[in-house]
């Protein structure tokens, strides 16, 4: 892989989201705003926005990072500039890693505000582990780009892009333990939501806001969700074609 | 040899879109592909680049696979969509394909003039009109250094100073040998080529030069020997 090619479209990626203000706009502020509504619809119930606060932060930056990956992959297929690309020197392994390089940074811009704002602003109690909260919203963030990029290897048009959301992320969220917990699901349903990512963010997000310390298992679980998006991204390069029906 | 295409068959929806091709073209060519629209002169194009799936057959660019990464950096390319970053500038989409193609700054300047874009520099590439789009995306494709142009129609909508302009552009890459495969539905624009390869319904219905043309259909005009070999005159 070359360096130089990746990072110059990691550039070009950023450049474009620069001349989209309303991008900016909806990386920066959805998440935060969404967080603020939450604490502000549970501020009469106590502890609450703790225990639904805490895992959202998570869920909110994947959502959003999902779609705006997956739709602005696909457009590079619609606009042929994909193509054109696939017919250049760049390589697939190039093309997405700079994809994967420019979201995840903004990625990670947006959930470090909406955790930084949550716990400074909203009061989300963080028992102290404010850097590891951050850590699993990030990396959060960077699987709802690597997953969309998957998604968007899949899709053929940004329509069908978007309708992978509910398929790639509701039975996450179903499942991943943040309306049940994970050990009172039936057998199978438990079985399946151990081979989600989003179980595993959402199991360290718990040990992070719980006043035990973290341990091996939040760095367990960490490690396992940063191994599912290194396969979703590796996953996406060898299922994006290079030629087309 | 600069092109092989041995039995080449694409099918898209169960209906044929090339139809048994067999091509051999040479180096240092300008080749005119030219047909109404429909006849499959662009799915030819994205096959030989290797962007289309193909049914059956042999395509060897160089003696190499379509696509492949030994050929891709000898390959320059004009789709016929305009396959440019519409919320760009124009030069911001020249720097990024410039970089990628390892051209200098000083070509990206060179095709700003040639093409007439300097004025539009700073324009936000999804505001240009039609004819200013092709342009772009023209330069693009002549951006780097490649042996082998793949240019879809790259005239269409040019008004006739700019379009006699790049004929003589092309002229000029293939006098430092170069080789141009250019589509056209314009049957004029095949008088302007070395090779001509007239296509209808995903058949190639004639191939070779314009003599060639001229002698076998006793026409003069391409438009009236196409017609002539379209329906079976011949």
């Amino acid at each position: 892989m070359i360096i130089s090619r990746t990072l110059l479209t990691t550039r070009r990626i950023l450049q474009q989201v620069r001349h989209d203000h309303r991008t900016i706009a909806l990386i920066i502020l959805v998440p935060t705003v969404l967080m603020g509504l939450l604490s502000w619809m549970l501020s009469d119930v106590p502890n609450a926005f703790n225990q639904w606060g805490g895992p959202l932060l998570g869920i909110f930056p994947l959502i959003v990072m999902f779609l705006i990956t997956s739709v602005a992959t696909l457009r590079e297929r619609t606009s042929g500039t994909l193509e054109r690309l696939m017919v250049s020197p760049i390589r697939k392994s190039e093309f997405i890693s700079a994809y994967a390089i420019a979201f995840s940074l903004l990625g990670a811009l947006q959930a470090l505000i909406a955790a930084l704002v949550s716990i400074n602003i909203y009061g989300l109690d963080t028992k102290g582990h404010t850097s590891a909260i951050i850590l699993v919203a990030v990396i959060d963030a960077v699987m709802g780009t690597a997953l969309g990029l998957l998604a968007s290897s899949m899709a053929r048009t940004e329509f069908q892009a978007v309708q992978f959301m509910p398929v790639f992320l509701i039975p996450q969220f179903l499942l991943g333990g943040f309306i049940v917990d994970r050990d009172s699901l039936p057998n199978l349903l438990n079985l399946l939501s151990d081979l989600m990512p989003l179980s595993y963010s959402i199991d360290a997000l718990n040990i992070a806001l719980s006043d035990q310390s973290l341990g091996g298992q939040y760095w367990e679980n960490i490690l396992i969700v940063l191994a599912i998006v290194l396969s979703a991204l590796i996953l996406g390069g060898l299922t994006l074609p290079r030629s087309s029906r | 040899m600069a092109i092989s295409v041995i039995g080449l068959v694409v099918e898209k929806f169960d209906r044929k879109i090339l139809d048994d091709i067999s091509l051999e073209l040479n180096s240092n060519r300008t080749i005119g592909l030219v047909g109404p629209s429909g006849s499959g002169k662009t799915t030819l194009i994205r096959a030989l680049v290797g962007s289309q799936r193909i049914k059956s057959g042999k395509v060897k660019i160089f003696g190499l696979e379509p696509g492949s990464e030994k050929l891709r950096s000898r390959i320059g390319y004009m789709a016929q969509k305009s396959a440019l970053y519409s919320d760009l500038t124009v030069r911001e989409n020249l720097d990024y394909f410039a970089a990628i193609f390892g051209a200098s700054k000083r070509r990206v300047g060179e095709i700003l003039d040639l093409l007439h874009l300097g004025e539009h520099n700073k324009k936000i590439a999804g505001s240009l009109s039609g004819g200013e789009t092709s342009r772009l995306s023209l330069g693009i494709a002549l951006l780097g250094d490649p042996d082998l142009f793949f240019l879809d129609e790259p005239t269409v909508g040019l008004d006739p100073i700019l379009r006699a302009e790049l004929w003589k552009v092309f002229r000029n890459l293939k006098e430092i040998g170069k080789t141009l495969v250019i589509t056209s539905h314009l049957m004029d624009e095949a008088e302007r080529c070395d090779d001509i390869i007239l296509m209808r319904n995903g058949k190639v219905i004639f191939h070779g030069s314009l003599e060639s043309l001229r002698i076998r259909t006793n026409c003069s005009e391409v438009e009236e020997a196409f017609i002539k070999l379209a329906s079976g005159g011949m």
